[in-house]
């Protein structure tokens, strides 16, 4: 009994404070997207609003699927070439994938414009051999390229967590057994990496949904995302209520979304990969 | 097949490596053009540390990241093991709350805080300039508060129980049994938090970005601001050093870790 007085004493303080920085702001949001920003009376408006962001918020959505999704297909056999090298190889290989994640990103997106634009490095090359110049820059394409590039270290680093743990008796096991190489791939090996496959697939798209630099410099002006319209709200337009009604909706879209991608594998253990 | 995947892995090395590879070259070149290199020169290297203030804002955001991590170890440390010790009723909805951040997207979390901040900052205390330091440190610790929580359970569920209680059984004081029985088990965990929490505080850009003020600057928020203007070449340099020194740091980590496991792997052998 007295242990467990012992454990409430030590978690209250955390707990009370996690209720202060993360619920409460939560509440705080839905106060100002239910204000007027003049005013600061009670209105709609701003809900009702959200309709003519509409199309933001699909582009953003699809972006980031198509994204997350060429992420695992480019990610996994780099995730499953890691998992079968020696411990030594292993080890620095892991650390090769960790490594861009810790470097600034504004700055590595910044190169990728220096490498697109038109008067850019591939453009140079290109008209240096005598080809045509391409128009690279400011289109959908380069934006998915920005967020593949930016995002492809959380997708191989779940999965190669998990494809290493898959026990190797099992692929000879299902070889013995009569499976081909691919029977063997689709029956035994994916199934095995689902939560890593599902792990990677939520941890690139969170980000990638809700980024705001990325497109700015490698979209044109009329693709806009999500994340730029809000953070124009609160940089630039100062009008910080309509910027929380759609900070809001975008909280529940991605809870939707990564719950939906978290059903197909009905795993409840989240954490325990990224971690 | 296996040639094939070998290629392919290089190739997405290579896609992974070339930006950063544009970057370091970018450093040495005279010309202030990233796209044009005009000739080789080290004075954008001289340049970082005759100026000082990228040094300036490096400063501050190893402050921020200090501070926050360490702030978070200590504090997650203790939430952990209280946490563990609660009923599961009352366990779940307590990770529910961890979750928030780590699930939330970065710029919710950066605006909901922003929001409560120039909430109880300028309507409730009257103050003209609701974002400060204190703001920042605030928005930083709560971030890392569940790298830290999710890096030390696991270590506590593997711990056993009887250990502790043995420790009281034979007359340590419950923080006697803490420092000398609990932490050393626990300990691999309370590290790999604390290096995280260290890593994403050092590196946040979105959260910053809507919670700091004007006094206190981090070097992410400057560069942001950096490439909305024309981009200083210094910082291509500072980049190119940033980059050496975290690379050097993960090999040495990586290279002790290696002596470490084969010191146990033989002590694992001989018993």
């Amino acid at each position: 009994m007295k242990k467990r007085n012992n454990s409430i004493l030590l978690s209250t303080p955390y707990i009370l404070w996690m209720l202060v920085f993360t619920l409460i702001p939560l509440g705080v949001v839905g106060y100002y997207a239910l204000t007027d920003v003049d005013t600061g009376r009670f209105t709609w408006e701003n809900v009702q609003n959200l309709v003519l962001y509409l199309p933001a918020f699909w582009r953003s959505i699809l972006y980031s699927l198509v994204s997350s999704l060429i992420c695992l297909v480019i990610g996994y056999p780099v995730a499953y070439f890691i998992a079968h090298r020696k411990p030594v190889t292993q080890k620095f290989l892991y650390m090769l994938v960790m490594l861009p994640m810790c470097m600034s990103f504004l700055l590595r997106t910044l190169a990728w414009v220096g490498l697109l634009q038109d008067t850019g490095i591939i453009n140079n090359f290109l008209d240096g051999i005598g080809l045509s110049r391409l128009p690279l820059i400011r289109t959908p394409a380069a934006v998915i390229l920005g967020m593949v590039y930016n995002y492809l270290p959380y997708m191989i680093l779940p999965l190669y967590s998990t494809i290493v743990k898959i026990d190797g008796r099992l692929i000879e096991a299902a070889e013995d057994l009569g499976c081909t190489p691919v029977q063997t791939f689709t029956k035994v090996v994916l199934p095995l990496s689902m939560p890593g496959i599902l792990s990677g697939m939520t941890m690139v798209f969170v980000p990638a949904v809700s980024t705001f630099y990325i497109s700015q410099k490698l979209g044109s002006t009329d693709v806009v995302l999500i994340g730029d319209i809000i953070e124009r709200f609160f940089k630039q337009g100062n009008n910080a209520n309509m910027g929380a009604a759609l900070s809001l909706l975008l909280m529940i879209l991605v809870f939707v979304c990564t719950g939906i991608i978290n059903r197909f594998g009905g795993t409840d253990e989240e954490g325990a990969v990224i971690v | 097949m296996k040639h094939l995947n070998r290629i392919f892995t290089i190739l997405i090395f290579i896609f992974l490596y070339i930006p950063m590879a544009v970057l370091v070259v970018a450093s040495f070149n005279v010309g202030k053009d990233i796209t044009d290199f005009e000739g080789f020169t080290l004075m954008q290297y001289v340049e970082v540390f005759r100026d000082r203030s990228l040094l300036t804002l490096l400063g501050n955001s190893l402050i921020i990241s200090i501070l926050a991590s360490a702030i978070a170890t200590v504090f997650g440390t203790v939430a952990a093991v209280g946490i563990s010790g609660l009923s599961p009723r009352l366990r779940k909805p307590v990770m529910a709350l961890t979750n928030i951040p780590m699930t939330n997207p970065d710029i919710v979390t950066g605006v909901s805080l922003s929001l409560l901040f120039v909430f109880i900052g300028s309507q409730m205390l009257g103050q003209r300039n609701a974002l400060t330091f204190w703001t920042l440190l605030i928005a930083h610790i709560t971030f890392n508060l569940p790298y830290v929580i999710l890096n030390v359970m696991p270590k506590l569920h593997q711990m056993d129980r009887s250990l502790t209680e043995a420790a009281m059984d034979l007359g340590c004081t419950p923080l006697q049994s803490f420092f000398k029985v609990t932490l050393p088990e626990i300990m691999p965990g309370v590290i790999s938090g604390a290096i995280m929490a260290f890593t994403m505080s050092l590196d946040d850009f979105v959260i910053s970005y809507f919670v700091t003020g004007l006094d206190f600057i981090t070097l992410p928020v400057e560069i942001y601001n950096y490439t909305k203007k024309q981009i200083q070449p210094k910082i291509y340099a500072m980049f190119t050093m940033l980059f050496l020194l975290i690379f050097v740091l993960m090999v040495v980590m990586n290279l002790l870790q290696l002596k470490n496991d084969k010191k146990q792997a033989k002590r694992g052998g001989a018993a």
